[in-house]
């Protein structure tokens, strides 16, 4: 993320002359969104479908697929489908909760940045640069540890993780927007730089920055993921598809599908979240010369 | 150039200072008693008291500040609750582990990606460019938890070709501990080679364009000459910074897979500590990790100014 922060802004010029290519958003665009919808869907209604107890020990252990169990069950005979849908309801509510802190205040600060720049700019970005120092997992492991495991310290460890990166890239793209004439001609009219910054630069700011929130509740997922593999996201047994997939490593010799199906429901979800955010970031992209 | 390189020198002491009062006030904010927190709920009073004194807790907060980073520049960082070892010891044993792998993983992103985005750039949109745009699109949405742990499942488990977990130190065995390193290796490599990639490639597609590329071709120049010698070196900056930065995010990002592989480096010693409550190790990683962090920015900010013309001259001008 720094690379993008630090790079050179665009003359308002070279982006009006770029031709503006309005790709097609696609088949796997469309893909990508209805496996979220299906994964964020199961996850609302789990315990309205007929999905069997994530926690109860009913059935015999590691049992193979079938109709009575979808994917089989765990070393404790628990139902797995069950358990990759409820976990899905921690990685979600983490991933898309933490997000929405983050734009909140990593957005402010960002638009704030980019539009007065100066000084208070300088102090921002210096609040950021000492955030992105500090290793992101050891404080969401701190905080976690020493404040408890629940779904409230994630999502907060998560959010605070999200926002140095998000401010860099809401600041970048609100200097390309903060030097253009229809700012100019606002100001011009007499605008206030409330007003400016409320009715000029946020819409347009918005489009961007909503597609790379996308690609930014992926990276919360996995972050969510990483911290569950460490058995630190939300205690046991509340299933987590990092936590699911660190149980498995035991069975990888006898049973390898206790870590695979967790991963491979993480691996989609976050592809299909980064795929609809970079789709939708190229359909919007003013800055993307075609090559 | 040089009143950007003050200037990059004066804006290191505020982070510096952030960074290190940061790490210094991880103790404080935790919730409680931190001598209570280190000897434990049973504690006697007596014992807390000593603690106190022996961590200087009985003086001022700014006092404290003061004594922890002199101490720090002296090389000294308390010692560990668990077995009384120095932490600096502790860090200089786990560093070149964990330095070792990032070189190796570093090493292999690069050998494989710089080819790879050159070829793939001298034909956009071709196969070879739509096979490892689409491949490097899938590794970067595989986390090094699934990675490692496939990775584990393919060579150790199934083929038994390289270790599970372990390490053996170099001076001990040179193979044996590039066995031990392949896997957690390749599982860092993975997702930074995704990024080298996307990177250079679109890189490389810009600068082919130049005009001073239609010209060397028009002079007959080799492609293949054309390619390495002008197209790469200007196209590389981005590249540089990225791998640079990186290396110095990484410190703090091989946690993760020095866990899985079982690895003896600075994020296992600090998710032990952190599990084992041993705060002054804790403190002594993350002050480590994130000056760290913030040198490595440092350095490669200069070098960027220094190799780039471009910057040089805007920022003389």
């Amino acid at each position: 993320m720094l690379p993008l922060a630090n790079a050179p802004v665009p003359e308002a010029a070279a982006v009006e002359a770029s031709p503006r290519r309005k790709r097609k958003l696609g088949f796997f665009f469309i893909l990508s969104l209805a496996w979220v919808a299906l994964v964020i869907f199961l996850a609302v209604f789990a315990s309205v479908l007929p999905i069997p107890d994530p926690n109860a020990q009913k059935a015999a252990i590691n049992l193979n697929p079938s109709l009575h169990h979808l994917l089989g069950t765990d070393s404790l005979g628990r139902d797995m489908f069950a358990r990759v849908v409820y976990a899905g309801r921690v990685s979600l509510t983490v991933g898309f909760a933490s997000i929405a802190i983050g734009l909140l205040i990593g957005g402010a600060m960002g638009v704030i940045a980019g539009f007065y720049r100066g000084r208070i700019d300088r102090v921002l970005m210096a609040i950021a640069d000492v955030m992105l120092a500090f290793p992101a997992l050891v404080f969401a492991l701190a905080i976690v540890t020493f404040l408890g495991q629940n779904l409230r310290n994630v999502t907060i460890a998560i959010a605070v993780i999200s926002i140095p990166g998000i401010a860099r890239i809401v600041r970048a793209s609100t200097l390309t927007f903060a030097q253009r004439d229809f700012v100019l001609a606002a100001r011009t009219l007499g605008a206030s730089n409330r007003r400016i910054i409320l009715r000029e630069i946020l819409p347009n700011v918005a489009i961007p920055i909503g597609a790379f929130s996308f690609i930014a509740v992926a990276l919360a997922i996995v972050g969510e993921g990483g911290l569950a593999f460490l058995g630190l996201s939300v205690h046991a047994p509340t299933a987590t598809w990092g936590g699911m997939i660190n149980d498995g490593r035991s069975f990888l010799e006898d049973h390898p599908a206790l870590s695979l199906i967790p991963s491979a429901v993480l691996f989609l979800t976050v592809l299909a979240l980064n795929f609809a955010g970079d789709a939708l970031r190229a359909r919007f992209d003013t800055k993307d010369v075609s090559v | 150039m040089l009143r950007s390189v003050a200037g990059k020198i004066l804006y290191l002491i505020p982070v510096l200072f952030a960074v290190t009062a940061l790490s210094f006030g991880m103790l404080k904010l935790l919730p409680g008693d931190p001598a209570v927190n280190i000897l434990g709920p049973s504690a006697t009073p007596a014992a807390v008291k000593t603690l106190h004194k022996q961590l200087g807790l009985d003086k001022p907060v700014v006092s404290q500040y003061g004594s922890f980073v002199w101490n720090a520049v002296h090389g000294d960082l308390g010692r560990s609750y668990q077995n009384n070892q120095p932490t600096t010891e502790a860090l200089k044993q786990r560093l070149p582990v964990t330095l070792e792998l990032l070189v190796l993983s570093q090493f292999l992103a690069l050998v494989v990606s710089i080819p790879l985005a050159i070829r793939a750039a001298t034909k956009p949109d071709g196969l070879l460019d739509r096979i490892s745009t689409g491949v490097s699109f899938g590794f970067l949405a595989l986390p090094p938890y699934i990675v490692g742990v496939v990775l584990v499942l393919l060579f150790a488990v199934a083929f038994h070709v390289f270790p599970a977990t372990g390490y053996t130190p170099f001076s001990q065995n040179p193979v044996e501990n590039l066995r031990s390193l392949t896997l957690p290796s390749i599982t860092l490599a993975l997702a930074e080679l995704a990024t080298y990639l996307r990177l250079l490639r679109a890189d490389m597609i810009t600068t082919l364009q130049e005009d001073f590329i239609t010209m060397a071709r028009a002079k007959g120049m080799p492609p293949r000459r054309i390619l390495w010698r002008h197209a790469f070196r200007p196209s590389s900056f981005s590249l540089v910074t990225v791998a640079g930065l990186n290396f110095g995010r990484l410190i703090g990002g091989t946690f993760i897979v020095e866990i899985l592989f079982a690895l003896p480096g600075i994020g296992e010693l600090t998710v032990q500590s952190i599990f084992s409550t041993d705060y002054l190790v804790v403190q002594g990683t993350v002050l480590l990790v994130a000056v760290g962090y913030v040198l490595v920015n440092f350095l490669v900010d200069l070098l960027y100014v220094v190799i780039d013309p471009r910057v040089r001259h805007a920022a003389a001008g």
